[in-house]
């Protein structure tokens, strides 16, 4: 081992000196591939394998063929559970992205106190999603929490937890205020990106604010938009400590979304096989989603949003 | 000036690749034998990790003080206790001896075959034999065969309820189902809650379904479950419990809100506490919780009864349903069965019910009745102690009586009962499909 990095490097080097695109050698990537291999490839080829099998995790596992398949796919538990996913992710984009995308344009600017306010705003991205949670379920405790006091001022019943409808907004609204600050984060960075001659041209043609908002923002922020939403979504499919420590898919099953209703099944139930296949049923979901995304909005073609200037 | 860099760099290159060489190596040898009980003369115990670990403690070290074969105590803190097992259970580094529930929560172990079968054991030797309550050896066992030792107090469900409210309404602790009925009713009208629930846990709505079930149609409609009949929840007894957990809601018995209060976090425990609820339907351990949380109301208001008769019931009222105790089973692959053996017969000896007793529990050997007078509560540890010893029948809490496979969907089933989810008919006809 000791002896080839070095090698590989002077390779590249050379290489680099003789005027070639300077792209590193393979070898540069071979740790990167290696620990995706075996912290991502593996476990999944396993996950895969296991969904056509039988197993508690005690014997070893059986091969059931497509039994768990044909039970997933009658299953009204996760017909229900798939259907919440849906809704949690669609609410949680809905409710993210314009918040964060008007935060991250506000944060790309010059104001006044603008980088005092911004590191408030990114706070709650620091700290533990279960601490988080357990904050809020105290603050919404029907009986001794804020929402007890608050929550007739608003017009919210203070048994928001306990309603099918409530609880799932609360879930969806609790990892927005966490990973909102991501994504602002997000938007700000590809705001700064965006040229101030366009804006310049923009106010001489007499463009307001609102317009070059519309006009010149967002059609530049294209890409940003992209990648955020991909990040959201993934991360809502994949949504699962909020609900373990606020509501435990509860009331009834009414917030029991695919990931949770994963771990019921594999460490509550220990029907690991069939836990596998809901899994293996996520994973299929959320690739072909990004996929699809990035196909839909010319993310992968990598068009430049500069193009003509 | 390069070349001397790199000749420089090699050197501390070999360096730092042994060095990570070694260190990649101790850890892998760390996997073989981290947590394994194969280690030449130790015993590697699994205890569940709570306030209690201290008593177990105290025993593995006066047992290690005499033993060659040394016991190593391994606190998994409680959340985690039941996967944290079930995992090392299924991988080589399995633990000697562990502590469980007994019934369901074993059942998977014995049919691997991984359980040490302590049936003709404890037959045969006098001190296990005749140290614990019959009701308690038999409930943690499994087809008439005992696979565990007791090792912790009883915990049988209780009625608790706040002496200031009822004195302050005038009534008494419901013995009847009219009784409670009147006080749903006289609380209601005063604005308090009259039982308090921690439905977002779910396990709490599971001790009203099982003392109801025991009181409508007794211990047997259930026994018949956990034998392995899914047609027993057929039972008209069970579609009627259903119903009267439904009327229960309906009339407002746990308020409005229960299904977004918790047990763990203490906020039904607090209701009790604050006089927001009335009465409280938990374990026994209750009393410690409220003894932690708010010691003066555990000290002067904290009171105690029996679950109610039911109208129209066959069951016993003098039945009870709760944890029994928790066992100590010994795994088949250990390599010190003998020595393994031998710490479990600590278990009955006296000076560990002492300690027991000193910790506020309710040992379950035969000889606790005359300890109770030293116990931080005398009075509630004999109640608690008469109450099982003279119960007909302990019924294990259907969650650990029942396999994970049947337990985890019948929370569920149940907190959809609770919710309004599903209608007690669906809740039976559900309950009869679970695989």
């Amino acid at each position: 081992m000791s002896h080839h990095t070095p090698v590989a490097k002077r390779h590249g080097d050379g290489k680099a000196a003789v005027g070639d695109v300077g792209r590193p050698p393979v070898a540069w990537a071979v740790p990167g591939i290696l620990f995706f291999a075996v912290f991502a490839i593996v476990p999944l080829a396993i996950a895969v394998y296991l969904s056509f099998c039988e197993w508690d995790g005690l014997d070893s596992p059986t091969f059931t063929g497509l039994d768990n398949w044909t039970r997933l796919s009658k299953d009204s538990e996760f017909g229900q559970a798939a259907w919440l996913t849906l809704l949690l992710t669609t609410i949680s984009w809905v409710f993210q992205t314009p918040v964060a995308l008007l935060l991250g344009v506000w944060a790309a600017g010059r104001q006044r106190s603008r980088a005092l306010l911004s590191a408030i705003f990114f706070i709650p991205l620091l700290l533990s999603t279960t601490a988080i949670a357990m904050l809020f379920r105290a603050l919404l405790d029907p009986n001794f929490g804020v929402i007890q006091t608050i929550g007739p001022w608003l017009g919210i019943d203070p048994n928001v937890m306990g309603s099918s409808t409530g609880a799932l907004l609360v879930v969806a609204f609790v990892g927005g205020w966490q990973f909102m600050p991501f994504h602002t984060l997000i938007y700000q960075g590809g705001a700064r990106q965006i040229p101030e001659v366009l804006y310049q041209a923009a106010s001489i043609d007499g463009a307001g604010m609102v317009r070059q908002f519309f006009h010149i923002t967002l059609p530049q922020l294209r890409h940003t938009m992209t990648t955020s939403s991909v990040l959201m979504i993934v991360g809502s499919l994949t949504y699962f400590d909020t609900v373990l420590i606020m509501t435990k898919g509860g009331p009834g099953t009414d917030t029991t979304i695919l990931p949770y209703l994963m771990y019921r099944t594999g460490f509550q139930t220990y029907d690991l096989g069939y836990a596998a296949a809901i899994a293996t049923a996520l994973v299929v979901v959320a690739t072909s989603i990004s996929l699809i995304m990035v196909r839909l909005s010319g993310f992968g073609s990598m068009r430049s949003t500069r193009e003509g200037m | 000036m390069r070349s001397g860099i790199f000749a420089q760099g090699t050197r501390t290159t070999r360096w730092v690749s042994a060095g990570a060489a070694m260190a990649v190596a101790g850890l892998l040898a760390g996997c073989g034998s981290g947590g394994g009980g194969s280690d030449s003369g130790t015993i590697t115990a699994y205890v569940y990790g709570d306030d209690a670990v201290k008593v177990q403690q105290a025993a593995v070290d006066t047992f290690n003080k005499t033993s060659e074969v040394k016991v190593k105590l391994v606190p998994v803190p409680g959340s985690d206790y039941v996967n944290k097992l079930r995992s090392a259970m299924g991988s080589p580094s399995a633990p000697d001896v562990f502590f469980n529930w007994g019934g369901g929560s074993i059942k998977p172990y014995v049919d691997s075959e991984d359980l040490v079968d302590l049936t003709s054991t404890i037959k045969n030797d006098a001190t296990l034999k005749d140290g614990f309550l019959p009701s308690i050896m038999t409930a943690g066992g499994l087809e008439g065969k005992v696979y565990g030792v007791p090792m912790r107090g009883m915990q049988p469900v209780m009625l608790f309820y706040n002496k200031a409210l009822f004195a302050e309404h005038r009534i008494e602790p419901p013995r009847t189902w009219e009784d409670l009925q009147g006080a749903i009713k006289t609380f209601k009208a005063a604005g308090v809650i009259p039982f308090a629930l921690g439905g977002s846990d779910k396990w709490p709505e599971l001790m009203w379904m099982e003392y109801l079930l025991d009181r409508i149609g007794g211990p047997e409609v259930f026994k018949r479950i956990q034998d392995g009949d899914t047609e027993g929840w057929g039972d008209p007894a069970v579609l009627k419990t259903a119903r009267t957990v439904k009327e229960l809601i309906d009339e407002g018995a746990f308020g409005k809100n229960f299904n977004s209060v918790d047990y763990g976090s203490g906020a039904a425990p607090t209701l009790l506490s604050k006089g927001k609820a009335a009465m409280h339907l938990m374990g026994s351990w209750e009393y410690s919780t409220q003894l932690g949380k708010a010691p003066e109301f555990a000290k002067k208001d904290l009171g105690w009864t029996a679950f109610p008769t039911v109208a129209g019931g066959v069951g016993d009222p003098a039945n009870v349903v709760g944890n029994p105790t928790n066992y100590w089973s010994v795994n088949a692959r250990t390599k010190h069965k003998d020595a393994a053996i031998d710490f479990l017969k600590a278990m009955a000896s006296k000076s560990y019910a002492q300690a027991l007793v000193d910790n506020g529990d309710v040992p379950t050997t035969s000889n606790a009745a005359s300890m109770l007078s030293g116990s931080p509560n005398p009075q509630f540890a004999t109640d608690q102690y008469e109450m099982v010893q003279k119960a007909p029948s302990f019924t294990l809490s259907w969650d650990q009586a029942l396999e994970a496979q049947y337990a985890t969907p019948l929370l569920t089933e149940i907190s959809k009962l609770f919710a309004g989810k599903t209608t007690p008919e669906q809740f039976v006809e559900a309950m009869k499909a679970a695989r």
